[in-house]
């Protein structure tokens, strides 16, 4: 079976992030950025499935700026067969996302589709369920395990309090959680093997979509700056702070 | 034009999301008018129902009982709301694991955006929303005619339970040859889950192995907190994935978070920050977490965590 994976170029999870003095948005200039952390669960799913002998071919797929090949090339490098890049500098917001994917998926009509089940920057969490609406797909959200049996998919997702198997017809649409898998570091040898891996590049407009959204992003604030508190001197001073000033306990 | 809520249940109980999200919608409902009906949809939920009824700010309870909407799994329960969205201008849920399956996929159908994790009402357009694991705060309007979105709870107190809401049948039946459900596997655990609890107990790679993180377990008992733990102390393999709280992980806004041996790292901060009061217990007194905690105690925590749970 053939698997596409999608990826998001996002700022680092390690970085700090600033907002802009205007207000506009989050600051992202010389800001270290990387793969979203789901994203890299998610190729890496796809590569042990072709390590298992389940796929047989490998697709990574990234929307977004020219610098998002970087994030293509890492998915290349860690496993990926090759990348198809849709590049664009416009704000894509979900919807138009989930749009631009359907192109891909009926191009490729690849048997299991898998995202992350948000990026760590807009923290949507819609990209992948709204993707299954418009294929008329079903949806794995938030998964934790995948088995795939013949032309059924068991998938095990993360709910609340606990954890919840369904069985799924293929294709289908995975996101991922982040107990899916932990994902490998690549390799120098698989870095330098990934520059020769094909890689298109494909614009909105060659796939038919518009990309603007009904949704405006009017400010970007700092949420209110927690003020540190005080130190205490003892576990004795503690609980009673604990129960006669915050009373908590 | 109304709003529709869709209501959050399981094993017969109507949850309390569901008293927080219709308080967002009334807020909605200040600037836009429309009544406030609330949609039940499962199996043999005549219980749910009836509590349903009971939230105040409720004009209607429309009910959907049937075995299609049992476990009430994304694609029918999608189908189901495209159904009936369009005698309404706005259809609401919690950001709970529920809502986010369901509601980005009715969007979708209905080719509009969706508004997740919605924390303030501006206008009838305009809400905030956390971004970047709540480190910023995005102001966004919506031109849509229909206004999907998910809300966060612990940001909106839930109505009061004085009301009696006519409570209405919904006939509409879908199909599913989609997806099938087989079990679930709920926690049995006598700790209530990570992101729900009044108190979480947390650990970092401070606590030096997974076996002291039983140290923590003593106070979680007296507390009736949850346990969560850093990054860190999930990379090192003291404990499950399950249990991190971060920007990669849980996202927790507990009346008390108590971090014991966390340095307090961005992507931990991200997820505990809006914590009511936070007590940290670190022996490094310089500890970014000391930035953000309320009460912080500097010592080794292998003294002061059994001294702690005695105290209790």
């Amino acid at each position: 079976m053939k698997i596409l994976v999608a990826v998001k170029r996002v700022i680092d999870y390690n970085v700090k992030i600033r907002v802009k003095t205007d207000h506009s948005d989050v600051d992202l200039t010389n800001v270290k950025m990387a793969m979203n952390p789901f994203c890299e669960i998610a190729v890496e799913e796809a590569v042990r499935l072709k390590e298992q002998g389940v796929a047989t071919e490998v697709v990574a797929v990234s929307i977004g700026p020219k610098a998002a090949q970087e994030q293509l090339r890492t998915a290349l490098a860690l496993g990926a067969d090759r990348a198809i890049h849709i590049e664009t500098d416009e704000r894509v917001e979900s919807l138009a996302v989930a749009k631009l994917l359907k192109k891909v998926i009926d191009e490729e009509q690849p048997q299991l589709t898998i995202l992350g089940k948000q990026a760590i920057d807009t923290d949507n969490n819609q990209t992948g369920q709204m993707l299954a609406a418009l294929t008329g797909l079903p949806q794995g959200t938030f998964a934790s395990k995948l088995e795939v049996q013949d032309d059924k998919l068991q998938v095990t997702r993360e709910i609340d309090g606990g954890l919840q198997r369904l069985e799924l017809s293929l294709p289908a649409i995975i996101t991922t959680d982040l107990r899916l898998n932990e994902p490998r570091y690549a390799k120098l040898p698989d870095i330098m093997k990934a520059k020769k891996k094909p890689l298109d590049t494909k614009s909105p407009a060659d796939l038919g979509v518009e990309v603007a959204s009904k949704v405006s992003l009017l400010k970007v604030e700092t949420p209110a700056e927690r003020k540190g508190g005080i130190k205490v001197g003892s576990v004795d001073e503690l609980v009673d702070k604990l129960k006669n000033e915050a009373k908590v306990l | 034009m109304s709003l529709l809520v869709l209501a959050d249940h399981h094993d017969g109980h109507l949850d309390d999301a569901t008293a927080s999200v219709v308080a967002a919608a009334q807020q909605i409902a200040e600037h836009a008018g429309g009544d406030i009906d609330l949609l039940v949809a499962g199996e043999n939920i005549g219980s749910v129902a009836e509590a349903a009824a009971k939230l105040d700010g409720v004009t209607r309870v429309r009910v959907a009982d049937n075995a299609v909407y049992g476990h009430q799994l994304a694609e029918p329960l999608a189908d189901l709301l495209v159904s009936l969205a369009d005698d309404y201008a706005y259809v609401l849920t919690s950001a709970s694991t529920q809502g986010k399956n369901v509601l980005p996929r009715l969007a979708a159908l209905k080719d509009v955006s969706q508004l997740s994790e919605v924390m303030a009402v501006d206008s009838a357009d305009t809400f905030k929303r956390p971004i970047y694991a709540g480190n910023a705060i995005a102001t966004v309007q919506s031109s849509d005619d229909l206004k999907v979105m998910t809300i966060r709870t612990t940001a909106f107190d839930g109505v009061g339970q004085g009301n009696d809401a006519a409570i209405e049948p919904v006939d509409t039946v879908v199909d599913n040859s989609l997806s099938r459900f087989v079990d679930e596997e709920l926690a049995k655990s006598e700790r209530p889950e990570l992101g729900g609890a009044k108190v979480v107990v947390s650990g970092g790679r401070g606590m030096g192995n997974g076996e002291n993180f039983k140290l923590l377990e003593g106070i979680a008992d007296k507390l009736g907190a949850a346990i969560g733990a850093s990054r860190a102390a999930v990379d090192a393999g003291f404990v499950p994935n399950d249990y991190q709280v971060g920007q990669t992980g849980k996202i927790v806004a507990p009346e008390l978070y108590i971090a014991v041996g966390i340095s307090g790292a961005i992507q931990h901060l991200a997820g505990m920050k809006d914590s009511k009061v936070i007590v940290a217990i670190n022996k490094d007194e310089d500890a970014p977490i000391f930035q953000v905690a309320d009460y912080g105690l500097v010592g080794d925590l292998f003294e002061i965590l059994p001294e702690l749970e005695q105290k209790l």
